[in-house]
Order: structure tokens, then sequence, then C-alpha cells
């Protein structure tokens, strides 16, 4: 028996795509699926994880609503994927902040903001808000700033780790090595290109049943602008460290050619995949969930937004607030990610893993019997 | 809602895979195509929505076939499940044209995939839908509308106006509303009667009540009845129809694939008073699940019972209802309202009969019955390890036979004699030029795409001369 009705639902579907299978050839989803005959909860937060909803099966089924067998892949594959969000969560205590995942989100970016700049005012004169002499570290000292963002950025890495451990575990990936190196090589290869956010080759469903390819390019920017983004803070630390070269850095180093592309991705792309989301197929949405989907979207906005407001700002009267407010969202940015919608990066990733590992073992004989 | 227009040079009723290769074909040849389906845009395309593969002659293997498939093996295949009920002619001329049509197919934008699993035996002579029969038919929609085929959903044709033998114009219901349109070459492809069971009553008499219909309730035949009424030649024994045996649990109508049953030739199958009727293996299942429908259909009732044990369960493709189980046959029995005296008999019986050999689900096996009637000449095991399985069975029509006589040309043929001066037919709606009986696997969508793409090439010829 499965724990919720989202649970119950998937098991439902997955009962009946098993049968039909047509859409094997879209995705990962559905092999995966056909190398089973039961699904228990581990199961189909798996099969979730694996989906990246790209909505090919749904616009091909022709089981989908009107019909009465009511089949909505995409939809209830978002409700187990958030369910199993909450449910790995560590630690357990924070696992309602899932519940209202977007006002959480809202209000921990919120104080977070108003503490640095309460800090600046608190620990400075409440002018050097406004000196507008390009000078972070007055401000804030550079070792006070590294050591409070290392303290925060060390919780989140140990509190992802062990949410991932829950969900690595639940999904019986120890238990087919999936952790070996070629299949977390073939994981990472497909979670780099998105491979199964094609819709089977053409694009993603997203409004009709034309497929365009707009989201996959607007994850490419997102995700890979945060990592510019991530590559222009650590090369920044390093410089001020191990070279004892301290900000402002020129054009061309390094910590600006990486961050600049890296906070235009992270603005341009969470506004197609906003856009792409509020023009999405209602049907396909699973509304409950669109606090989440729209926080996470906006912390990353916000994140390259700041970061590039206070780069052009810098030698204006505003970066002191204009800092602040930066820190303050990459703070909250680092504080809630294990509790958000950033956990699906590494949630897909493990299911990627299992799947290159389920595809390489040994397949049992299927029975060949066709009727049509 | 659109009004349609007063007048085109082709009009196509229905909004199948016929429908759609004779609209892109006429549309690419120049003409004016409206597209009037009956059923709401969900349900268009009616049974093609359900369908998986289509079976083409190739001479080599390909990226999703992995094999040739001569045009004389198809015409082998075709003689053997007709029994030579077929128009050898046309039959052996849509063979021919088979062959091309696998790339005019993924040129209209359809994309094909290698066998689905657990379809490995027909991987080198069909080749599959990349997402199914929906998928094919967006593709297909997608390319009709970027040319320019207009498409009107919810739009029955409900009359048409034929003065001997030429069209002139159909009566469309749309909203409650009547529109006529007039045009210069008309296309049926609105599928045959199978949703009608008031016709099939007609032929099957009372059991057609019990009858389920596996694809949409939107093919009732009513644009056959109008052609026939109106002189077109009928072809075709009205109780043909590819039918087999599905859950009985089904929906009356539209259940599709996922109710289908592959596991008779793991166990033996028994009517409500608990009797055997058929040799459950007397050759792959493939080759038989065809046959089964009929088999079913002349059970008291219309209702039958696969009865199989542990051993098996996992040996065949899941759908989508749990088969019934009990820990004992008599259990069983109780479960699926049979006589238990004769149940029990029947599977004493059978098991007593059982030759074991070495079973092999894969080849013909030497696992048989001896002395019994009905034998089972192959993959015969006594059913003895519990727990005990049975999926209740009735027959599922997929689709109808009798239909309109067409030429090379998908020109209909008139009951006096000559053919129709503009008046095309393609699909299932003529599938008995090259159906009298039986059925081959994916032959339903090759006989739409040939003759639909030659039905729009030559009604937009005819527009135009
Ligand atoms: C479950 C299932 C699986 C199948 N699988 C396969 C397969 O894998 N391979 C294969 O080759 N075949 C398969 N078939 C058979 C196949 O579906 C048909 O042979 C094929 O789809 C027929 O195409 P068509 O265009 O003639 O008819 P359809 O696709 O049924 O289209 C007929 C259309 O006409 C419309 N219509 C009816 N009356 C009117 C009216 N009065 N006015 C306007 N429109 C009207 C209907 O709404 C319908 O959309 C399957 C059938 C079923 C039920
Ligand atoms: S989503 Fe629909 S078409 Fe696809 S496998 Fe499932 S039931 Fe079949
Ligand atoms: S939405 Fe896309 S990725 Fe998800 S199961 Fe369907 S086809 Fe696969």
């Amino acid at each position: 028996m499965h724990a919720t009705d989202h649970l119950k639902e998937a098991e439902r579907l997955m009962t009946v795509c098993n049968s039909c299978r047509y859409c094997e050839g879209l995705c990962a989803v559905f092999p995966a699926m056909e190398m089973r005959r039961s699904f228990a909860d581990g199961d189909l937060s798996y099969l979730a994880n694996l989906c990246h909803n790209c909505g090919a099966c749904h616009v091909d089924c022709q089981f989908a609503p009107p019909h009465e067998f009511d089949v909505n892949v995409p939809k209830t594959l978002a409700q187990v994927r958030a369910d199993s969000y909450r449910a790995y969560a560590w630690p357990k205590a924070f696992q309602p902040l899932f519940d209202r995942n977007g006002l959480a989100i809202s209000i921990i970016a919120s104080l977070s903001i108003a503490g640095f700049i309460l800090g600046f005012v608190v620990w400075h004169d409440p002018l050097v808000l406004t000196s507008g002499s390009g000078q972070f570290y007055r401000l804030m000292p550079h070792t006070v700033m590294a050591g409070l963002f290392g303290a925060v950025a060390l919780y989140a890495l140990l509190a992802l780790a062990m949410g991932f451990r829950n969900f690595w575990t639940a999904i019986g990936a120890n238990s087919v090595s999936a952790g070996s190196g070629t299949t977390l090589w073939q994981a990472t290869k497909d979670a780099a290109g998105l491979r199964y956010l094609d819709g089977g080759g053409v694009g993603c469903y997203n409004e009709d049943e034309k497929p365009t390819d707009n989201r996959r390019l607007y994850h490419h920017l997102t995700f890979y602008g945060f990592l510019l983004c991530f590559a222009a803070t650590t090369t920044g630390t390093v410089y001020h460290y191990v070279l004892d070269w301290p900000a402002p850095y020129g054009w061309t180093d390094l910590p600006k050619l990486f961050g600049i592309p890296g906070g235009i991705g992270l603005v341009v792309g969470p506004l197609g995949l906003l856009r792409a989301k509020l023009k999405r197929e209602p049907e396909m949405v699973d509304r409950a969930k669109f606090g989440m989907d729209t926080a996470f979207l906006a912390m990353m906005f916000m994140t390259g937004l700041t970061g590039l407001a206070l780069m052009v700002l810098r030698e204006t009267p505003a970066m002191g607030i204009m800092l602040a407010i930066h820190l303050g969202v990459v703070f909250a940015l680092f504080l809630t990610m294990p509790y958000g919608k950033f956990v699906h990066g590494f949630y897909r990733f493990g299911a990627l893993a299992l799947y290159a590992a389920e595809r390489k073992a040994e397949r049992s004989a299927k029975p060949g019997i066709p009727a049509s | 809602m659109q009004a349609p227009p007063n007048e085109v040079d082709v009009l196509v009723v229905g909004g199948g895979n016929a429908a759609l290769c004779a609209a892109i074909a006429a549309r690419r040849d120049g003409a004016s195509v409206l597209v009037v389906e009956g059923a709401p845009k969900f349900y268009r395309g009616g049974n093609t929505r359900h369908t998986r593969n289509m079976r083409c002659a190739h001479d080599t293997a390909t990226e999703h076939l992995t094999g040739p498939y001569t045009e004389a093996e198809f015409w082998d295949d075709l003689l053997r499940v007709t029994e030579g009920n077929t128009d050898e002619g046309l039959a052996r001329f849509m063979i021919v044209q088979s062959k091309e049509m696998l790339t005019w197919i993924a040129e209209q934008g359809v994309r094909f995939q290698p066998s689905l699993g657990g379809t490995l035996s027909l991987g080198r002579t069909n080749s599959f839908f990349l997402g199914g029969g929906r998928a094919m038919l967006n593709a297909l929609y997608r390319t009709a509308e970027e040319l320019g085929v207009s498409v009107l959903y919810d739009a029955p044709v409900i009359g048409l106006d034929i003065d001997n033998g030429r069209f002139r114009s159909a009566t469309i219901r749309m909203d409650g509303a009547d529109h006529t349109v007039r045009a210069k070459a008309l296309v049926v492809a609105a599928g045959g009667f199978e949703a009608n069971i008031e016709w099939l009553k007609e032929g099957w008499g009372e059991p057609a009540e019990n009858f389920l219909i596996r694809g949409t309730p939107y093919n009732r035949g009513d644009v056959l009845k109008m052609l026939l009424d109106s002189g077109v030649e009928a072809i075709g024994d009205p109780t043909q129809c590819h039918a087999v045996a599905i859950d009985a649990r089904a929906p009356k109508f539209d259940g599709g694939i996922i109710t289908r049953l592959d596991c008779v030739v793991f166990g033996i199958v028994v009517n409500k008073n608990a009797e055997r009727f058929y040799d459950e293996g007397e050759d792959f299942w493939p080759k038989r699940y065809a046959i089964w429908g009929r088999l079913v259909a002349a059970q008291p009732e219309q209702i039958a019972y696969i009865v199989f044990d542990a051993k098996s369960l996992k040996m065949f493709m899941p759908s989508l209802f749990p088969p019934i189980e009990a820990d004992c046959i008599t259990g069983l029995a109780n479960k699926l309202g049979l006589p238990v005296e004769a149940f029990e008999m029947t599977v004493s019986g059978f098991n007593a009969a059982v030759r074991q050999g070495s079973f092999d689900h894969t080849e013909l096996d030497d696992c048989r019955t001896e002395g019994l009637t009905p034998p089972k000449s192959h993959w015969a095991c006594p059913i003895d390890t519990a727990p005990f399985y049975a999926y209740p069975v009735r027959p599922g029509i997929t689709f109808t036979y009798l239909g309109t006589r067409v030429d090379r040309d998908a020109r209909m043929q008139m009951a006096d004699g000559g053919a129709s001066g503009n008046m095309f037919a393609a699909g299932e709606i003529m599938a008995g030029n090259v159906l009298g009986k039986g059925y081959a696997a994916g032959i339903g969508m090759t006989i739409g795409s040939v003759f639909g793409r030659i039905a729009g090439e030559r009604a937009a010829k005819h527009a135009r001369d």
C-alpha cells in the first residue's frame, strides 16, 4: 500500500503504461518502468525523478483526459517528484518547509536581506551604505564574508548530501552499484545535455502538441549561468586567499569572465522558464507546487540580477545597499538550497545514474508476444 | 467556432490516418482541402489514435527494422491470413506501394522507432511509431495545417448529395446547425461501422450486444451507409472483422491496446460451462490471436475465461486489469461463477492428458496433450501450482470489413457498374477490398496510408482537370 494518493495514482498509471508501452522511445522513464512489474514507493520516486517533464507522453497518450482512463503521466510524476523532495529532506524537522515553500523561501530571503542591511548599519556608520567607495570589504571584511558564506555553504552541502543519501537508498541505487564510474559518467552526460527533455528528439511540449526546444535552452542558461557564477565566486576566493589578489578584478580576469555571462544566464534563463511555466498546458501543471517552482526561479533570477547590478553600481552611492541585497539573496539561496526545488538537480542525477546502471545490467529476458 | 467554407476542391471526411494522408497528398498537389472530423479534437483520428505500427515491404534492414521483408513475403502472409479472400490485383498493388510509404510517411513528420518491448517478433516486418498512433497523428495534423489544410472538429457529415455516382455536396452538422459544403472531389475515410451495435447485430444477431469495441465510439458507419444507399458497390461480409479476445472488464468503447491479453498459450480457455472449446496451443500467438475474438463470440453469452497458474504469471505482457486469483481450483471456480465440479473435471482432465516435454514458448515445443478433445498442441503444462489465476474475456471488435469497393485509384465503384466520377475511399471503409477475412498486424495502417495518399492525389487531379 502506498503512503500518499499521489503514489497510488502513480502506481495506477505505471500499470496502465506498462501494458501499453507506446511511449517507450520517448525518454528513460518508460524503459525503466518496463524493467518492473510492481512499483514500491521508492520505485515511483525513482521514475518520478527520472522524468524531465517534457510533456511528450501527454500529447501522445490516447488515454489522456477526457478519456476515462485519465492518464496524465507528467502531472502525476511531478506530484510524486515534489513529494519526494520533502520526504527525503534532512533533517526531518525542516521538511515542513516544503509545505508552503514559496512563502517560506520568500520569508527567509527577506529576513536575510534585512539582516545584511541591518548588520552593515549596526557595524558601521549608516553612511557607509551610501558612501560609494567601491570597496566591498570596508562594509564587510573579507574574512567575515568568507567565513559566513563558507559556513552556510557547508551546511547546505551537508543537508543536500544527507537528503541525497536518503533518496539514493530509497530508490535502491545501492543494490545495483549505480555509483560506478561509467554509470556516473553516463548520468553526467545525460544530465548536462538534458537528454530527456527533448520529447524523444523534437523538443518538449509545453503549450500544445507542437514541440519547441525553449525550455531546454532556458534551462541550460539557468544551469550553466549558475555554474559560471559559482566559478566566478570560487576563482575570486582563490585569488584573494591563495594569490593574495583582492577584488576588484578587471574585465578580462577570470571572476569577471565567468561572472558576467553567468549573471546574464541567471537573469535570462529563469525569466524564460517562468514564461514557459505560465504558458504551459494547464492540464500538465501541478498547481500546488507553483510556489516552490517560482520561488526557485525567483531566487536564481535575483542572484543573477543583484550580482550584475552590484557590478554596474559599484562605484555609485547605491553600492552599499546593493551589496547588502546581493549578499542577502545569496545567503538565503544557500540556506534554502536543501529545502526547495534546487534539490531536483541532485535527485534527477541520482535517478539517471541508477538508470544507467540498470541499462547496463543484464536485463532479464522479456516475453516476445505481440498483438494489436 | 469556425464555419465551414461553401466550397473546396477536395472534401475529406474523417480524421484518421487515411483521411490525413489523403488531405496532405491533395494539398501538396495544389488542391484546397477541408477535413471534417466527426469527433471532438481529443478523439480525432478515431482508431488511428490506438495504433502502434504499420506493415510495409522493404528490401533491406533499416535503422528501425531488423531485416528485409520482401513484397513476395508480404503477399504470402496476406494470402495465408485471408485464406485467399482478397482482391489479388489490388492487394499486390498495395504491397508494391507500401514500400514507398515508409519514406513518404516519415516525410510527413512521423517518426519511427524499433519494435516495442514485448513485440520482438514484429521487429522485422512492422515499423513502430515513436510515441504510438496519437504521436503519429499529431505529426500528420501538424504537417497538414502547415500546408494549409483546414480542419473542423465535432463536424460529422450527416448527408451526402450524390447524383448518378457524382458527389455534389455534403451536409455537415456543427453546434446543432447544418452547413452545406460543395466540393469537386470527395474522399471518404470515415472508418468502419464497428461502433454501431445495431448494425453489428444485423450480421451477428443478439450476441453482438456482448461485444466490446476496442476503439473509437465515432466509427458508426453513417457515411458508409449513405454511400451504399446512393448506389456505391459494397464489398465484404458484414460479419467479417478484426476481433480479438479482450478483458471482459474493459469499457464498452475505446479501451484500446491495454485490455488485450496475451496469455492464452500459457493456460486453458473455458466457456461459462467450464468446457474447453479450442486448441490454445495451436500455433504462435501472433499467428492466432486474431481468431479468438470469433471463437469467444461463438460461446454461450460470449464470455470465456483464460485459466493459468503461478508458473505462467510473469511470462506475458501485463495488462490493465489484474487477474482474478484464488488459492485452489474450487475457489477460482467460485470467484468466476463457474460450475465447480465441471471446472474441476476440466482442469484435472487437462492435467492428466498433458505429456510434458521441455517447455519453450519461443518455439513450437513438445509440451502437448494426448487423448484430449480439443487438444492443446504446444506449451501444455499442468495447471497445478497455486495461486491460480483467470482473466474473463469477451470479443473485442477492432474494425469491420464490409465497405465500399474501390479500384487502384481508390475510386469508389458503383453497384450498377462503372466507377464514380469523383468519389474516393481510403482506410477502414474500404479495408474489405484487401481483407476478406483474417488479419496481419499493422496492415490496417498500410491500407489507410497507401490508399489515402492515392485517393488524395487522384482527388486533387480530378479537381484540377
Ligand atoms: C486498439 C487498436 C489497436 C490497433 N493497432 C493497430 C496497429 O498497431 N497497426 C495497424 O495497422 N492497425 C491497428 N489498428 C487498426 C487501425 O486503427 C485502423 O485500421 C486504422 O486506424 C484505420 O484508419 P482510418 O483512417 O481508416 O480510420 P480512423 O482512424 O478510425 O478514422 C476514422 C475517422 O472518421 C471519423 N468519422 C466517423 N464518422 C464520421 C462522420 N459521419 N463524419 C465525419 N467524420 C466521421 C471518426 O471520428 C474517425 O476519426 C488498431 C485498432 C485498434 C482499435
Ligand atoms: S502515457 Fe499513455 S500512451 Fe504513453 S505509455 Fe502511458 S498509457 Fe501508453
Ligand atoms: S513527461 Fe517526458 S520525460 Fe516525463 S515521462 Fe513523459 S515523456 Fe518521459
